[in-house]
């Protein structure tokens, strides 16, 4: 306790020191801020402190009690406040987390997230629009992707590596080699394997914590409903008109926001439908063409980024959704041309006489979902 | 001159052109013109009796031309129709 103004105490002397009016500035992450601190104290992250402190504490003079996790940045804040002239601030050199033990007066959030989850997501938690609460938003959600190919693989593995707590994953196929090339979900290891087995595989090894669902079988007028009425986004990665116009129609009946994505040699479309509020895809396209112009990857070929480009499009439409953030693609279709290395947009309405949507059809009321809608 | 942009499943009847440059004050000058370049393209576009498809969607520029007016809709130099069906491509 020198009188140069640089101190260092133990928990039991801060919490003391705090008692008797110095001001605790917590020099921590947001996140860890988020999981709990002390009460009454102020966060300036290390990186602000030159930036901010003078707004925080424009009196040099004031006392402070400065700590981070367990005294590490608080040293270094304390260089950095010492430069800049304060003169009273002391560094507390022991972990944060024994304040409470000690007698300090601590305030929790009511717990959104597990200590893991925290440490988890904190690069992803750190962004504005997301933070504790979004994280518990994505742990929360149930995504059902239709198909576990192409355009369902990084989909998945992002959706799962970002905390989506329930993955539904619809498919009847089994690996083949020939998939190998885009649909990264699967291995060589897995040729022959269901297509849901082998992703759940692979999704588990990336997040123990994602509930894998699996649906063993091909999207159907008869299952459509039972499919995707426990869940709040469904993704579309179909390779087949039938089962796309199927699918449109029931989610305007339940009202689920449905993330589209299709893919041909270079060229990829994606847009979100969210019923009543933008068009659906009978708005756009209102009968079912002829099979000849509906040539699959099998037939066509397909670039092997251009899922994972046009995929990972959708998979950011799901996270707007779930997070209530941004501008979702409802009423826009974005296509991108690989070979030019182009991205374009055209307006899509709803149309007044949709079959599955418009003016004929009696809305139901509105069904309760957990997701936000972004506009 | 008028760009009609070609969809990657329409361009075999181009021999693999992505766009065509047309000269033309409506988007239905620009598809007769089109046409004239490459008929099989006609059948895959319009219906018997002239009316679009309903399998396609134009636009020009961002607009769908069904909500303007159709295929009298009118076109400038500087603008680009593009024509759009239903791509199913998919995940399989």
């Amino acid at each position: 306790m020198s009188g140069d103004g640089v101190r260092e105490v133990g928990v039991a002397d801060a919490v003391a020191l705090a008692r008797d009016g110095y001001r605790v500035i917590d020099v921590r992450e947001k996140s860890e801020w988020d999981a709990g601190h002390v009460a009454g104290a102020t966060l300036v992250p290390l990186a602000d402190v030159p930036a901010r402190i003078a707004e925080v504490v424009s009196d040099k003079t004031t006392p402070l009690l400065v700590h981070c996790a367990v005294g590490g940045r608080s040293a270094r804040a304390l260089s950095l406040l010492a430069q800049m002239g304060y003169t009273n601030v002391v560094n507390l050199k022991g972990p944060i987390s024994q304040w409470k033990e000690a007698g300090g007066e601590w305030e929790e959030p009511p717990q959104l997230l597990s200590p893991l989850q925290t440490r988890r997501y904190s690069r992803q938690m750190l962004i504005p629009e997301i933070g504790a609460e979004g994280q518990r938003r994505l742990l929360d959600s149930r995504v059902l992707l239709i198909g576990a190919g192409g355009l369902g693989s990084p989909i998945a593995l992002y959706l799962a590596a970002s905390g989506v707590g329930t993955i539904g994953l619809v498919d009847d196929d089994v690996v083949e080699e020939s998939n190998l090339q885009r649909q990264v979900l699967h291995g060589v290891d897995r040729i022959g394997m269901r297509k849901v087995d082998s992703a759940e595989k692979t999704l588990h090894g990336l997040n123990p914590e994602t509930r894998v669902v699996k649906h063993p079988e091909r999207l159907t007028a008869d299952n459509v409903e039972r499919l995707i009425a426990e869940y709040d986004v469904v993704v579309d990665g179909t390779d087949n008109f039938d089962t796309r116009y199927v699918l449109n129609d029931a989610a305007v009946r339940l009202r689920k926001p449905v993330v589209h994505g299709s893919i041909y040699r270079w060229d990829g479309q994606v847009t979100t439908f969210v019923p009543f509020e933008g068009p659906c895809y009978r708005c756009m396209y209102p009968t079912q063409p002829p099979p000849e112009l509906a040539p699959a990857c099998d037939v066509a070929g397909v670039l092997g980024v251009l899922p994972g480009i046009v995929g990972l499009l959708q998979a950011n439409e799901v996270f707007k959704l779930v997070l209530g953030a941004g501008q979702t693609l409802a009423g826009r279709l974005l296509m991108f041309d690989a070979l030019g290395t182009n991205f374009d947009e055209v307006r899509i309405w709803r149309d007044p006489a949709c079959l599955a949507c418009g003016e004929s059809v009696v809305q139901a009321p509105t069904a309760q979902s957990a997701v936000a809608i972004g506009r | 001159m008028s760009t009609i942009r070609i969809p990657p499943v329409l361009r075999e009847e181009t021999g693999g052109s992505r766009t065509v440059e047309v000269r033309a004050a409506t988007v239905a000058e620009a598809l007769d013109e089109l046409f004239a370049r490459h008929p099989e393209l006609r059948q895959r576009v319009t219906q018997e009796g002239g009316e679009l498809s309903p399998f396609i969607n134009v636009y020009v520029n961002d607009r769908d031309v069904r909500y303007r007016d159709g295929l009298a809709t009118e076109i400038g130099p500087d603008d680009t129709v593009i024509l759009l069906p239903a791509m199913a491509g998919g995940a399989r």
